[in-house]
């Protein structure tokens, strides 16, 4: 695709309003594979995002799911900086911060927290609780040792651990109390934003339910802005206000989540959205569930024209695997957009219906 | 005659803190062709229950009774050369973390025929045709190719499908799935569950799947055993057990899932944590964390009693069934009303 047109494409997708908190614009990370043991050699790189775009509102929650491979970590670990994006840009309250220094940065990372997926790794086995919590706020001087001891135990309480457990160590908790433990380091600083790398799937169900009611809760007591990322529908659902949906690093459908769920537009939302267990055996036996074939494909070498094409059940020879189609506003709610020439029509569909391209909305109006 | 029937079963692990609990009188049964859904949280003893009956505990230090007679054997006082017999042919099991249950340094092609020349007089020859027949049934492409592949040249919903292949090599009569899907992406999970519902149709095998995703129970159980603590809380059919919960722990677990179809502002979430199988509460073991409880709950182990008017269906709970039945009734109507 042509440089201006491609320019083009990026101005129609971001239609700012200019209460954002944080707008990224054609994020894009490789990583390079090279050959050689003294002269690397970059033989090939792993586009493992690739000209993402997409703008958080403050007090909103961005979902974002897909597949295990998509991008979706390493695009958060880029917007805290924990990785160097090749290209694009990020900006945080207008502010673009994607070439500052670690000096520069770091008043920006008050602002930005993070919570990890494993809550057994994510916590230093050898520090105590107190100590983990307080880090944050000792490394940007926050308060006299009194204070920052007395607002740790506030936090331990916020998140609804026993303050008095200050002095233990993590492994004297279970998993959950442990995510909980994630969260009250997340908070220490009062951030604006929090970016949750699968939270809670490490977690079993009644305990998950606990953390999401939590993260709940502190984003209304606090305003907190939330890119919560998982790959369970259902989670995701519950919690977002707008989902965005990725596929081999790029996006392929963002909603406000109403609007997803309901009217899915890309097929590959579709596909995941009927993949989804019901826990109810009346309406979950009947059902026919999408299936996709095959795994998502390697970034290295991305299919060619839509790189769902390969799997797509409404794949158009000649088309979907020549022309790469751009993310545009499809159906009828305001910032519902998909990556697909051949939107779904309606949901939900059979996976025959979906197959035949431009058949079922024909049906349907002669209906 | 069931095919497996499992009576009191008990495993207690000794450790140096004292003895754990791992599993405290279950009992089941699973028919020939019929799919048993075992849910619970983890450290609730499904997957001891399943490790038991296929004598995979450690010696030293695990102790087990009761009985789970297989075809009128009973499994857990067999021989340790019968039960190498029976497990990988007429019992196989499926692990859950299909990354560390392959060999790493031999070929997929190999792993699957030795499972098969270990329990048939086959040839290598014989082995392999069979091994490719059972990668192609599980839908593995180029499976003729992939026969010589390593198993780090596999994804993780690959090598799920290779368990699975190396699992029914030997058409085995019961399955046993432990967390199938639990690490794969929800597109790889409808592709394992689409492959286990077709084989169990094709081979006619029992399958018993372990999981704490009661969606995935919903799909594809006949019947239902919900585990809290090492002892069963609720057991039933599968419509009995999600039209007619009739324990407040899976009132719990339902309230807790958050779900595609219905909109909820706060999930029901069971309080605190699953106790230490060390020191079990006393009395009912889920009375610290129920909000139904009552005196009797902390003296008193409920037995598992049948629903009246609801043949099939056992739970053990103090609560009258009045009260079960309102709530019950109270939970489904809401997420009803939530749906529409």
């Amino acid at each position: 695709m042509a440089a201006p047109e491609k320019e083009m494409l990026r101005q129609t997708q971001l239609e700012l309003k200019g209460d954002e908190l944080l707008v990224v614009e054609d994020l894009q990370k490789y990583f390079p594979v090279t050959r050689g043991i003294i002269f690397q050699k970059e033989v090939a790189s792993v586009k493992a995002v690739d000209g993402v775009s997409f703008a958080v509102r403050e007090g909103e929650t961005l979902g974002v799911v897909g597949e295990s491979g998509c991008g979706k970590s390493t695009m958060a670990r880029c917007i805290m900086k924990l990785l160097e994006p090749t290209a694009g840009s990020i900006k945080f309250r207008g502010q673009d911060i994607t070439k500052l220094s670690r000096a520069e940065m770091r008043p920006f990372r008050r602002e930005m927290m993070m919570i990890f997926q494993d809550p057994y790794a994510s916590l230093n086995p050898r520090k105590r609780v107190g100590f983990i919590v307080a880090e944050a706020l000792q490394v940007h001087k926050l308060g006299t040792e009194a204070e920052i001891k007395r607002r740790v135990q506030e936090l331990l309480e916020v998140v609804g651990l026993n303050p008095e457990h200050y002095n233990r160590f993590p492994h004297e908790f279970s998993g959950g109390q442990r995510q909980r433990i994630g969260v009250a380091r997340a908070l220490a600083v009062n951030p604006k934003l929090i970016v949750c790398d699968e939270p809670v799937s490490a977690l079993d169900v009644s305990v998950q339910a606990q953390i999401l009611n939590l993260l709940k809760d502190l984003q209304r007591d606090f305003g907190l802005t939330y890119i919560f990322i998982a790959h369970d529908l259902n989670v995701v659902r519950h919690i977002s206000d707008r989902v965005m949906v990725m596929y081999l690093g790029q996006v392929s459908e963002t909603a406000d989540r109403n609007d997803l769920y309901k009217e899915p537009k890309h097929p590959y939302t579709g596909a995941l959205l009927s993949a989804v267990p019901v826990p109810d055996p009346t309406v979950g036996r009947h059902r026919k569930r999408i299936v996709l074939e095959g795994d998502v494909p390697s970034p290295i070498n991305p299919p060619s024209g839509c790189r769902f094409h390969p799997r797509c059940p409404r794949f158009v020879e000649g088309h979907c695997d020549v022309e790469e189609p751009a993310l545009i506003h499809r159906g009828g709610a305001v910032g519902h957009t998909a990556k697909c020439h051949y939107p779904l029509e309606r949901w939900p569909m059979t996976e025959e219906e979906m197959a035949r391209p431009g058949v079922a909305s024909t049906a349907a109006e002669t209906a | 005659m069931a095919l497996l029937e499992v009576t009191d079963l008990k495993t207690y692990f000794r450790t140096d803190d004292g003895v754990v609990r791992a599993v405290d009188g279950v009992s089941f049964s699973v028919d020939k062709g019929q799919t048993l859904g075992i849910v619970g949280e983890s450290g609730s003893g499904k997957s001891v229950t399943c490790l038991t009956i296929m004598g995979l505990n450690p010696k030293r230090t695990a102790m087990s009774s009761g009985t789970a007679m297989w075809k009128g054997e009973d499994l857990l006082t067999a021989t340790p050369k019968r039960l190498r017999e029976i497990r990988g042919s007429e019992i196989a099991m499926i692990f859950q973390d299909p990354m560390t249950s392959l060999n790493p340094v031999h070929k997929i092609g190999a792993q699957l025929a030795e499972a098969m020349r270990l329990h048939e007089d086959v040839s290598k020859k014989t082995a392999r045709a069979r091994a490719l027949e059972l990668l192609k049934a599980v839908g593995i492409p180029r499976a003729e190719r992939r026969l010589d592949d390593y198993p780090h040249q596999f994804s993780g919903g690959m090598r799920q499908r290779v368990m699975i292949a190396m699992s029914l090599i030997n058409n085995p009569d019961l399955l046993i799935a432990d967390e199938p899907t639990t690490a794969l992406d929800v597109t790889t999970q409808a592709q394992i569950l689409t492959l286990i519902e077709k084989l169990q149709e094709e081979f006619g095998s029992a399958v018993i799947m372990i999981t704490h995703d009661l969606g995935v129970v919903a799909e594809i159980a006949d019947d239902v055993v919900v585990m809290y603590a090492a002892e069963v809380a609720e057991k039933g059919g599968v419509e009995q057990i999600f039209k007619k919960p009739h324990h407040p722990y899976t009132w719990g677990l339902m309230g807790s899932l958050p779900r595609l179809d219905a909109d909820v502002e706060r999930l029901v979430q069971i309080q605190g944590q699953p106790p230490s199988m060390l020191r079990p509460p006393t009395g009912c073991r889920f009375h610290p964390r129920c909000p139904y409880v009552m005196p009797i709950c902390k003296e008193v182990d409920p037995a598992l009693a049948p629903v009246s008017d609801d043949p099939g269906h056992l739970q053990s709970c103090h609560l009258d069934e009045e009260t079960k039945n309102r709530e019950a009734a109270k939970l489904l109507a809401g997420m009803m009303a939530e749906a529409s």
